[in-house]
């Protein structure tokens, strides 16, 4: 398998394969926490870390793990993983895991993180599985920030923003200013680009 | 799948299972103090609109005394207290009581009062009165119940201790009198259980303090 320059694997996270902008995935949470800035960065700190950790140990397990229990395996991985990054929230950022309740717990159900297990972490050397989780999380993270950020600053004007029917909206907005934003550079370069939905290495 | 390889699989899912388990009662040891110490700031934090204006310079949640059910106070579920020291001497109690004449279900409220007597603040924890009517109880929506800072058995004396409706000192609230008529009477009594029982309140300390934490 081919190891792509780092410089790529980020440009891959953060954009052509944007978790949140492109796979869609953890829709849940991005929608439902990031009113203000500061719980889009909460929250996408722990999936971050939980994304890099369990990438971690998907990888340096998978020699043993058969294929047909690699699902109820996942899960425990990442459920514990989860439990340990709530403890984390708890006792040393406990404002930020009050305004994030349920949500922190909830990252269990974030596709995001068992896709880059099945897809990525459980075929690739362990290095390598990190900076995936890396760049995977740091591609969903600031997209919750910045969606944060945007219905923050847009609700001092227009209350809608800070209600869910706003979560909806500024997805919408971001997914197509990204399209915008690709259609216009391949019109300007050809097709140099790489598409939109390129098959993940394997 | 043969009988060997499903014991594989088993004794895989053991092994993970055995080292998140333990990932997880690591994190647990980690943070387990801490965790217990920021619960107690925001329980202290929550307690303080019911001490407004009181000195205190102990842990207030440190030493917690439970009434079993039933007692003398207002509501029928085992009632908590808060005891408030300044220093090593007693400087007031705070009470978990539950209005239970209320319009509708039990208004869980806080009421401190000082070792004097007097009445330090009350705080409406929880109520399912009429929005609009009945929940201007709430400290964040009126200053109703701001009329019992400071007032304590003597002031007014007991038998008036009732909304104005009804005779007595205490502001009603436009449109709801049944909810005040309740609050009213849940202070005073809880004020008459502090006046016979703070003694006992405060010694209790010895017996109840290992059940707080540390």
């Amino acid at each position: 398998m081919k190891t792509p320059a780092l410089v790529d694997r980020f440009k891959t996270g953060l954009w052509y394969e944007n978790p949140g902008l492109v796979q869609l995935l953890g829709l849940c949470p991005l929608l439902a926490v990031t009113s203000t800035l500061v719980n889009g960065l909460g929250l996408g700190i722990a999936t971050l870390a939980v994304l890099v950790m369990s990438n971690a140990l998907v990888s340096a397990t998978r020699h043993w793990i058969r294929r047909d229990i690699r699902i109820p395996i996942y899960v425990l991985i990442i459920a514990s993983l989860v439990t340990c990054t709530e403890l984390v929230f708890k006792a040393w950022f406990p404002a930020l895991d009050r305004s994030l309740g349920i949500f922190i717990p909830l990252i269990v159900t974030n596709c995001a993180i068992v896709a880059r297990a099945e897809i990525f972490a459980s075929r690739s050397p362990i290095g390598s599985s990190i900076v995936d989780g890396i760049v995977m999380g740091t591609g969903f993270a600031l997209l919750l920030i910045a969606i944060g950020a945007f219905r923050e600053f847009v609700a001092m004007g227009w209350l809608l923003a800070i209600l869910p029917p706003g979560a909806f909206f500024s997805l919408a907005i971001a997914i197509a200013a990204k399209n915008a934003i690709d259609e216009r550079h391949r019109e300007a370069h050809g097709n140099a680009m790489p598409r939109r939905s390129r098959q993940v290495n394997r | 799948m043969t009988d060997s390889s499903i014991m594989r699989s088993g004794l895989t899912l053991a092994a993970i299972a055995a080292i998140c388990t333990a990932l997880v009662a690591f994190t647990y040891q980690l943070t387990d103090e801490r965790i217990a110490a920021n619960e107690q700031a925001w329980l202290e934090q929550s307690l303080q609109p019911a001490l407004s204006g009181l000195f205190f310079d102990s842990g207030i949640s440190d030493s917690i005394v439970t009434i079993p059910a039933p007692h003398e106070l207002p509501g029928s579920d085992d009632a908590i207290i808060y005891r408030v020291y300044s220093g090593e001497s007693p400087a007031a109690a705070l009470f978990v009581v539950s209005a239970r004449d209320g319009y509708a279900g039990a208004i869980r409220m806080l009421v401190g009062v000082a070792i004097d007597g007097k009445v330090t603040g009350v705080h409406v924890l929880e109520h399912s009165e009429t929005p609009g009517l009945g929940d201007l109880i709430e400290s964040n929506k009126t200053d109703w119940v701001r009329q019992f800072d400071d007032r304590s058995l003597g002031d007014p004396v007991v038998g008036n201790w009732k909304i104005k409706r009804d005779g007595g000192e205490f502001d009603q609230l436009t449109g709801a009198s049944v909810t005040p008529r309740a609050v009213v009477k849940a202070i005073r009594e809880t004020l008459e259980y502090f006046d016979a029982n703070s003694a006992a309140i405060f010694s209790a300390a010895a017996d109840a303090a290992d059940e707080g934490p540390e």
